[in-house]
């Protein structure tokens, strides 16, 4: 199998085999997590907007909430071969993109997709082993399926794999 | 209060929208154009409906580098605006407006010019919109980043993704006489607030 890469916008999900690769271009204020069977290969990458989903009027769109998000992409992994007891996580973004100048909850929505995201996690005990979040900057970020590492990139605050 | 679904926004509506798109940033350029000193021309305003997924490739790609300035709207219009423009118009700007010439980044004299370029735009735009339509608008001070266009768009698309799956904006794009300053202008309303616009349009809502 070649080296795909999957691209996954604002509340949307893929899954993926080794070597295929997730990407998500320009995260702020929402999460990117990934999740990754070490055995199998099998990953993930879900990026929300908004923390849960039983706090909003409209919540059909499952991808775009930290709980309902989480839980579709293990039943998508899943099928694809994961084992849920064995997934890890990786997490990027949860930034605070304009200063808190302007002084409403959509300021600090990064922090709390953030904080949704690892009370999620949590609850499932799915281990977060790595994570880079906070800040008030955009990350892009791609993950190897092959090899598990999480690649993040910034204008101005470096790249590194997490 | 009922509602106004996204999705069955017939054709009458649209153009009203654009309407204020073309009042407003007809008011935001003028502005704009006065302080500058310079001619700037404005393009028909569009009103996009677009799913999450589109949203961060407005600008080409989502990581493409832009300035955004953004405000949040309030009183009895909820929303929120973003002024957006490249790199390379956001360094002409500066040198029109202040004759400095920006090196390799933004200092924070020159990103706080922007803010107030921004801040007395959006405050036509906005002043305009409330004359015309007698509802009570307010901005927040102006915050800027410059940062993924992806990034900088995630803000108003989540604000909006707290009541829609499809957010609708309305965009004018503006360009100097020169063409070394292109931007786009963005209101977001908030979709609880179009009964409230249409109504004081005196437009009948539903679709009657």
């Amino acid at each position: 199998m070649e080296n795909k890469i999957y691209r996954v916008g604002m509340a949307d999900a893929k899954v993926t085999q080794s070597p295929g690769i997730l990407t998500t271009i320009g995260l702020g204020s929402c999460v990117g997590i990934v999740l990754y069977d070490p055995i199998t290969k099998v990953s993930g990458l879900v990026h929300i907007m908004l923390p849960y989903s039983n706090k909003m009027s409209d919540n059909s769109n499952k991808l775009k909430f930290a709980d309902t998000g989480i839980q579709i992409l293990i039943e998508e992994m899943v099928k694809l071969g994961a084992n849920p007891k064995r997934l890890i996580s990786k997490i990027a973004g949860g930034a605070q993109m304009f200063s808190s100048k302007i002084n409403s909850d959509i300021m600090n929505i990064g922090e709390r997709n953030a904080v949704a995201t690892k009370e999620v996690l949590g609850k499932l005990g799915i281990p977060i082993v790595a994570e880079d979040i906070g800040g008030n900057y955009g990350r892009t970020i791609e993950f190897y399926s092959e090899d598990g590492r999480l690649l993040v990139k910034t204008i101005g605050y470096g790249i590194k794999y997490i | 209060m009922r509602n106004v679904d996204i999705n069955r926004l017939n054709e009458m509506y649209l153009d009203i929208l654009k309407e204020l798109g073309n009042i407003g940033a007809g008011n935001a350029i003028t502005a704009l154009s006065t302080m500058i000193g310079k001619k700037v021309d404005m393009q028909v305003p569009k009103v996009k409906i677009l799913d999450f997924q589109e949203v961060s490739d407005i600008f080409g790609s989502a990581d493409t580098i832009i300035v955004g300035i953004y405000f949040d709207l309030d009183g009895d219009v909820k929303g929120n605006i973003l002024f957006a423009l490249d790199i390379k118009s956001a360094a002409s700007l500066i040198w029109s407006l202040m004759g400095l010439e920006v090196k390799e980044e933004f200092d924070e004299l020159e990103k706080s010019a922007l803010e107030e370029i921004g801040n007395i735009m959006a405050g036509s735009y906005v002043a305009s919109l409330s004359t015309l339509t007698s509802l009570n608008m307010k901005i927040s001070p102006p915050a800027i980043s410059i940062d993924m266009a992806g990034a900088i768009l995630s803000v108003p698309a989540i604000k909006y993704g707290e009541i829609s799956d499809k957010i609708l904006f309305i965009e004018t794009q503006f360009i100097e006489g020169e063409k070394l300053i292109k931007g786009d202008f963005f209101l977001i309303p908030d979709i609880n607030s179009f009964d409230l616009i249409l109504k004081a349009l005196g437009v009948e809502v539903n679709g009657k």
